[in-house]
């Protein structure tokens, strides 16, 4: 029976380690599901879980490339914070004066400030990483004092609101949604991509001659995935908005509301911002040759060296990019509060490492996956959520994150000796 | 072999590390078809003074590769001038596989631009069978092959690319005498093609069969440079133990 199984997995090709992480989740979600008697699995916690999840989650993808190759980021948080503050202030000081209140320009050039200031501040800490040698620890333990330090003076400590409004819709809530229609839409196209990847990916490898997976256990798998996908749309489409959002947003759009109508959430924009990371993320790590070379030198860096890769350029690059998904997280961070005050990001840059770490990224370096450090941030997020919703105090969430840490890295340790990794 | 222009040509290289002279003057050529040894204790310098070659290290001297004076200041510029090294350490990435490892740095791709590793595969199913056609492990990252295994992977990649000046350095440490015996028949096949091979090894036996000269390396200096046919295993052995050369032999 258990021979069966393991023969039926091994068939399917699915790595034994996204399988434990998955079964961990589904484990986790059914005991809170018990414990609050049944008000975890549902479409508003739910929905909820997935935009609290995005912003970690989007810098963790980043995260795990820094680790691979044998570094840490330990700015993240305050840099998130950082470019939060100044994005926030000028939207809030700057742009409206220039431009005018609510001028569609405002989101835009806000949103390329962000990305393009954690690109040019990660660009910095990875040359003097790269080219000056003083290690990522070091540089980045700077850096997560400095952008703190730097976030009080950019306003003097004063809190920023309220932001744009389209700027506001990048992080979620009622308005910050594709709506039913979009959310449908967006989900069937996600799910008839990844079948036809599948099925390409499959026709190019026979026709190389190389065996391929049996044609029931290739379809089992385009089944899951599709399903997956669009049963979480359906989930994120039974979420009801609530009357007073209803209301607002029928006002803004002009539409009458009549007594018994419903709307719907759909899937949630951040949401929509962190699958198009994962799915980039994911390409870049093992379709590029830049992804190609990060793992190489995580794996060797003397091999990598000798094989005429410039590490030290790589190291920047790999910072770099670590800064503007760190610019995007900021985006929704702030956009979600609608303020930014000068805690933004605080602790961040301690979930986004445990996140890739529980992920299955090593920091011994050249192992870790894109959706590993995905499903570890939901992981870690449906822990705190979870626990909140439980009604377990804060120091104790804290205890109880701590130890799973732990837990979760021993485990991962035992596993790659039993499997020789 | 004489009339001929040397395939490379080192001259006074030098190179230290704090202080430490790791390769001090030494002079050293290679022609096509030719396999010449480099013999010497461990820490006598022949890694450090292939490296130089093969873009590792860059140090003082000048190289020239069919006679014209080159520059080498990285693995990218040697690998130009179609020197293939093979490292005493392999310089493997252990968490990649072997296509992976055989094409880093220069990878196939596809015309959309992205890692064709499929293609990679391919070729790496191709010329693995050619020298270990026992390899079967081409999904599995290399930290799971045999020692054996990833000594044929390394010279997998040095022989892929159409070298014309190969470096091999202790390509037998790690293997059986099965395998020894085909990386020489490897060799003398390389030779036969008119590629210059640079060997390093710890068997004087194993280069008085396969090598046409043999430098002899000690403390970072070179002690000479002998035709084979020349010496015996003794005059090898005495050069690499006291650094004499004997009496009577001049240098090729
Ligand atoms: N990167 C380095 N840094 C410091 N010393 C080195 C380095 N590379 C080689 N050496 C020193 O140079 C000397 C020659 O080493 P090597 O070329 O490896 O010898 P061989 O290959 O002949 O055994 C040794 O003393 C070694 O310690
Ligand atoms: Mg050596």
């Amino acid at each position: 029976m258990q021979n069966n199984a393991k023969n039926f997995f091994s068939k399917l090709g699915l790595d034994t380690r996204l399988l434990g992480m998955i079964g961990a989740l589904v484990v986790l979600w059914i005991v809170f599901d018990v414990i609050t008697g049944g008000r975890f699995l549902t479409p508003r916690n739910l929905f909820n879980l997935s935009v609290q999840t995005a912003s970690v989650a989007v810098m963790a993808t980043g995260m795990v490339f820094v680790i691979v190759t044998r570094n840490i980021d330990l700015s993240v948080g305050s840099m998130l914070g950082f470019i939060g503050m100044v994005v926030a202030a000028l939207q809030v000081q700057v742009l409206p004066d220039m431009l005018g209140l609510g001028n569609p320009m405002i989101w835009i050039i806000g949103v390329l400030a962000a990305i393009s200031l954690g690109a040019m501040l990660g660009a910095f800490q990875g040359w003097i990483i790269g080219y000056l040698t003083v290690p990522a620890f070091i540089v980045t333990l700077g850096g997560f004092l400095v952008y703190r330090g730097a976030m009080w003076w950019v306003t003097e400590g004063q809190t920023q609101a309220p932001l744009d409004a389209t700027f506001r819709l990048l992080g979620g809530g009622a308005e910050g949604t594709l709506g039913v229609t979009l959310s449908w839409a967006f989900g069937v196209i996600s799910a008839v991509a990844a079948v036809a990847l599948m099925l390409m990916s499959r026709r190019r490898k026979a026709g190389h001659g190389f065996t391929v997976k049996p044609i029931w256990a290739e379809g089992i798998l385009m089944g899951l995935a599709a399903g997956l996908i669009l049963c979480f749309v359906w989930v994120m489409n039974s979420y009801p908005i609530a009357k007073g959002a209803m209301k607002r947003i029928a006002k803004a759009d002009g539409i009458e509301l009549t007594e018994g109508m419903v709307w719907y959430h759909g899937v949630a924009i951040p949401v929509v911002i962190l699958l198009v990371v994962t799915v980039g993320m994911t390409i870049v790590a093992s379709r590029t040759r830049f992804g190609r070379y990060v793992y190489a030198t995580g794996g060797n860096p003397e091999a990598a060296e000798l094989s005429g890769i410039n590490t030290r350029l790589l190291t920047v690059k790999i910072f770099a990019l670590m800064g503007a998904l760190t610019g995007i997280a900021s985006i929704i961070a702030s956009a979600r509060l609608n303020a930014v005050d000068v805690g933004l990001g605080t602790l961040d840059e301690l979930r986004v490492i445990a996140a890739a770490v529980i992920g299955g990224t090593a920091l011994s370096g050249g192992f870790g996956t894109i959706y590993g450090a995905v499903i570890g941030a939901l992981i870690m997020q449906s822990l705190q959520s979870g626990m909140a919703s439980v009604g377990v105090d804060a120091p104790l969430q804290s205890i109880v994150v701590g130890i799973v840490l732990v837990f979760a890295v021993w485990i991962d340790i035992v596993y790659r000796r039993r499997t020789g990794q | 072999m004489d009339k001929q222009t040397p395939l490379v040509e080192m001259k006074n290289m030098g190179i230290s590390f704090g202080g430490v002279h790791a390769v001090d003057d030494v002079s050293v050529d290679l022609y096509p078809g030719e396999v010449v040894g480099l013999l010497g204790h461990n820490g006598a310098g022949k890694s450090t003074l292939i490296k130089m070659l093969s873009g590792a290290y860059q140090g003082t001297g000048d190289i020239y590769v069919n006679g014209e004076k080159v520059e080498i200041h990285n693995p990218r510029d040697a690998r130009k001038h179609n020197i293939e090294t093979i490292y005493q350490t392999l310089a493997l990435a252990d968490n990649l596989d072997a296509a992976a490892n055989l094409f880093l740095g220069r990878e196939l791709m596809t015309p959309a631009g992205t890692l064709d590793d499929d293609a990679m595969e391919a070729e790496t199913r191709k010329i693995m069978g050619r020298l270990n056609p026992n390899f079967q492990k081409f999904s599995s990252p290399v930290s799971a092959l045999s020692g054996g295994q990833r000594q044929s992977v390394a010279i997998a990649r040095a022989v892929y690319f159409n070298a014309r000046i190969l470096i091999m350095d202790e390509p037998t440490a790690a293997l059986g005498p099965q395998e020894t015996q085909m990386v020489a028949e490897l060799i003398q096949q390389l030779k036969a093609e008119g590629i210059g091979i640079f060997l390093i090894d710890h068997d004087v036996h194993a280069v008085l069969e396969l090598c046409d000269r043999a430098s002899v390396m000690k403390n970072g200096k070179l002690v000479g440079t002998v035709n084979i046919p020349d010496v015996t295993d003794d005059d090898l052995l005495s050069m690499i133990i006291l650094g004499k050369k004997p009496g009577e032999k001049a240098a090729g």
